[in-house]
């Protein structure tokens, strides 16, 4: 039932739809472990329970997300051998030793410290117990730092040679690691993670506030995470610029395609806001286009020349309409996160900040914000590096594993059915844990003990109805 | 001085993967045992006995892979096709029991479903790791840098073999994990599990033992030719010795020695495959040196490992110590 297909397209689908739902992941549990340890070090320096609450309702969430993230992640370092076994022979011995050192300075630091962060509060005491949630979460960016390692040496390689084999063999590796995208793909990859955290939890401050169900943890959730959006949001906007003019440098075709700049514009380049990327008839049709803009925006000048797509090679360019749709939707994400961080600054100045029901409306329906701008950032650096998985050195045809497309086609449809019955229960568990905020305790006396053991047994839970083991 | 770094890279790897397999062994043991266990409370107390070190017994399994592309890249790049329907059976298994650990306390009347997750995710896995271990067993044939057999060569009466061996021995060290983690009914149950499990478990090695000469010469030659013969003698002896150590710890209600001794049955017969491996790590294709990266690649991994697996090992020893002792059935965050 594959003939029509080849193994190649259905390798690279399954490699998208599967990196594609582990990125959500990880994206949310570098925030959220980071935001845990903030919680965990509030509570021990304030005293205050509203944050020992807090890091209880969001534990138990991100024990979910990180579980979702696990059993995604076991997938994606298998895949490579399965379905691309000629780039694992041949960039192996340049990638492999990172993705080493992932696991062996991230995945057993988070894996190791997630069971005392998660049960072991009332057996290690508060101390070492804020150490493991410190530890999962330096886990997280450790594990983030390499990946993007990876990834970015796959975009922009650097630091090796290719040996008799067809391999590539590392000869410098403080150049294979700090190629030249790395610092700007890590750092915008960790605010976009922070972002998308922040959002989150945003919206599910506001969803309360809306319900006035537990007004002061849900004032402290929705003004933590609009501080967040408010720094965060300006300071991604110009990293990712940043990013951008490295991609020009670096992948040129890659910023054609984003732009939609099929051709070359000696004098200036437009800036298309919208279109729709015509690449039969090698233009945008129906653009929107401001003058100069581009040229102003990557080249700092009004009039400087920027190349377009017809200096590549036809069979050495990224597909332009996907790249061009996944960038305008980053973008706007990226943007209406501004606006919001904005407006909640205003609110914030003018006192209205957990009354404004518009600004909680915004924002429930802004939660999802940040997975959106991922995936759509992802997929424009994805997509955009194509035709090559090693940038300019490996094809992506010339990378598949020896295997038939029925192979490929039945693993594939095996993936899509169990991720989406998996993970959609996950994400209906997660929904369902945000919506069930408690009420707020007051905080009377004599309660001191049972909570600093952090843990209290089901049936004594005012609220664990649901399960009550 | 000339430092052999693939044949220490292969001791290391050889080592995750044992790690892998008596650690996530048990924690598979746990879900694969879980049907012959119908009450709540005793699966509450199965499911929390594992849940704080679960995660990080997988951990060996990412280490393992991750590890086999860093340093042998192209026994990676063949033994994965060739094995692609066993890895892709095993890591939907893996995905099915990894998330039942969370889903199960998140919905009362989705219970049941997560249960069967577990259950068949930790045997799904099991059964594909045994398959898997049994295709390269019996060898997979290499050409071009690539896999060069059918797609089909796993599946043989030796692998399936295999896999019920796997399936009944992780079975065993969950039954031990359970008469060490668990008190009264539960843990008398997991005893009498434990001993049928211990002869089947005996059984199994020796029925794959004395298969395994039969399917390679090299295999035949390594077990029964001189010197090597003397392994031949010894490994069957300490299984013998180790059977012996279990079936008494369970009969005087030991709570460590059965699991210990358990261990010390898987440790003997990944020995025993080890013998029969050396020095191929594809067999009968590729050899360690054939496989392994460039020396660079090696030394630099190497640097890493060997400061930060004692360390991964003091503080994964430290988090087992947190937990130590019987499961409180009134403990867990839930």
């Amino acid at each position: 039932m594959f003939e029509a297909f080849d193994a190649t397209l259905l390798a690279r689908v399954q490699f998208a739809f599967t990196v594609s739902f582990h990125i959500i992941f990880p994206a949310f549990s570098i925030g959220l472990a980071s935001y845990l340890a903030v919680l965990e070090a509030l509570w021990l320096w304030k005293n205050d329970e509203v944050y020992l609450e807090l890091f209880n309702f969001w534990k138990t969430i991100f024990a979910v997300a990180f579980g979702m993230g696990v059993v995604s992640g076991i997938v994606m370092s298998y895949q490579f051998g399965t379905n691309w076994s000629v780039f694992s022979d041949k960039a192996g011995p340049v990638i492999g030793p990172l993705m080493g050192y992932e696991v062996l300075t991230a995945f057993f630091l988070e894996a190791g410290f997630l069971g005392v962060m998660l049960f072991g509060l009332n057996r290690v005491g508060p101390r070492l117990h804020f150490l493991a949630t410190v530890m999962v979460a330096f886990g997280t960016l450790i594990s983030a730092t390499w990946i993007l390692a990876v990834n970015s040496w796959m975009q922009t390689p650097a630091g090796f040679s290719v040996n008799e084999a067809g391999q590539f063999v590392p000869d410098d590796w403080w150049a294979v690691i700090f190629n030249p995208s790395f610092p700007y793909r890590l750092v915008h990859m960790v605010l976009a993670a922070y972002l998308t955290t922040a959002f989150v939890v945003g919206a599910c401050g506001a969803w309360h506030l809306l319900r006035n169900t537990a007004p002061r943890r849900a004032r402290a959730m929705f003004s933590m995470a609009m501080w967040m959006a408010a720094i965060v949001a300006p300071v991604q906007i110009f990293a990712g610029d940043q990013h951008g003019l490295n991609t020009l440098e670096h992948q040129p075709a890659k910023v054609m395609a984003m732009e939609g700049h099929y051709q070359s514009h000696p004098d200036g380049a437009p800036l298309i806001l919208f279109g729709i990327p015509n690449s039969a008839e090698k233009r945008v049709d129906y653009a929107i286009e401001i003058p100069k803009l581009s040229s102003l925006i990557l080249k700092h000048s009004l009039d400087a020349p920027l190349a377009g797509l017809d200096t590549v090679p036809e069979e050495l360019q990224p597909p332009v309409a996907i790249v061009f749709w996944s960038f305008r939707v980053m973008l706007l994400m990226g943007f209406s996160m501004l606006g919001l961080g904005l407006w909640s600054l205003w609110c914030r100045y003018r006192g209205t900040l957990h009354t404004n029901d518009r600004l909680h409306r915004i924002a429930v329906l802004m939660g999802p914000s940040g997975f959106v701008a991922v995936l759509a950032g992802w997929i424009t650096t994805e997509v955009g590096r194509q035709p090559y998985t090693v940038y300019g050195h490996l094809l992506t045809a010339d990378s598949i594993s020896p295997i038939g497309a029925p192979a490929v086609g039945a693993s594939l449809i095996a993936f899509i059915i169990v991720y989406f019955f998996v993970f959609g229960a996950g994400t209906f568990y997660i929904l369902r844990l945000m919506a069930r905020l408690p009420r707020d305790t007051l905080p009377e006396l004599g309660e001191g003990p049972i909570r600093t053991a952090g843990v209290t047994p089901g049936p004594a839970q005012p609220h664990g109805g649901q399960h009550g083991h | 001085m000339d430092i052999d770094l693939p044949l220490i890279w292969a001791g290391l790897i050889a080592f995750s993967v044992l790690a892998y397999v008596v650690l996530d062994g048990f924690d598979l043991g746990v879900g694969i045992l879980f049907p012959l266990f119908p009450e709540k409370h005793d699966r509450d107390v199965m499911m929390n006995s594992v849940a704080p070190v679960w995660d990080g017994n997988e951990t060996w399994l990412v280490l393992g892979g991750g590890g086999l592309m860093a340093v042998f890249p192209l026994a990676y790049a063949t033994v994965l096709p060739a094995l692609y329907a066993p890895i892709i059976a095993m890591l939907l298994g893996l995905i099915f029991r990894g998330v039942a650990f969370e889903y199960r306390w998140r919905t009362r009347r989705g219970e049941f479903l997560w249960n069967w997750a577990f259950a068949g995710g930790s045997t799904l896995a099991a059964f594909a790791q045994g398959l898997a271990l049994g295709a390269l067993v019996q060898g997979i044939p290499v050409e071009d840098r690539a896999y060069a057999g059918g797609w089909w060569d796993w599946l043989t009466p030796f692998s399936i073999m295999t896999g019920l061996a796997i399936v009944v021995g992780y079975a065993l060290l969950g039954a031990t994990w359970l008469i060490m983690k668990t008190r009264g009914v539960l843990a008398d149950s997991a005893r009498t599990i434990a001993l049928r499990c211990s002869f089947a478990t005996v059984a199994a090695m020796g029925i794959v033992s004395l298969w395994t000469p039969f399917l390679e010469p090299v295999y035949l030659e390594r077990w029964f030719g001189w010197p090597t013969a003397i392994f031949s003698v010894i490994v069957p002896l300490l299984v013998l010795g180790g059977l012996y150590l279990l079936l008494k710890g369970i009969r005087d209600r030991h709570d460590t020695q059965p699991f210990i001794a358990a261990l010390g049955l898987f440790v003997l017969g990944y020995i025993g495959i080890g013998i029969s491996f050396y020095p191929f790590i594809v067999p009968p294709s590729l050899t360690i040196w054939d496989a392994a990266a460039p020396d660079d690649s090696l030394a630099f991994l190497l640097v890493g490992a060997l400061i930060l697996v004692p360390i991964i090992l003091a503080y994964t020893a430290y988090a087992y110590w947190v937990f130590r002792g019987k499961v409180d059935p009134e403990e867990g965050y839930h």
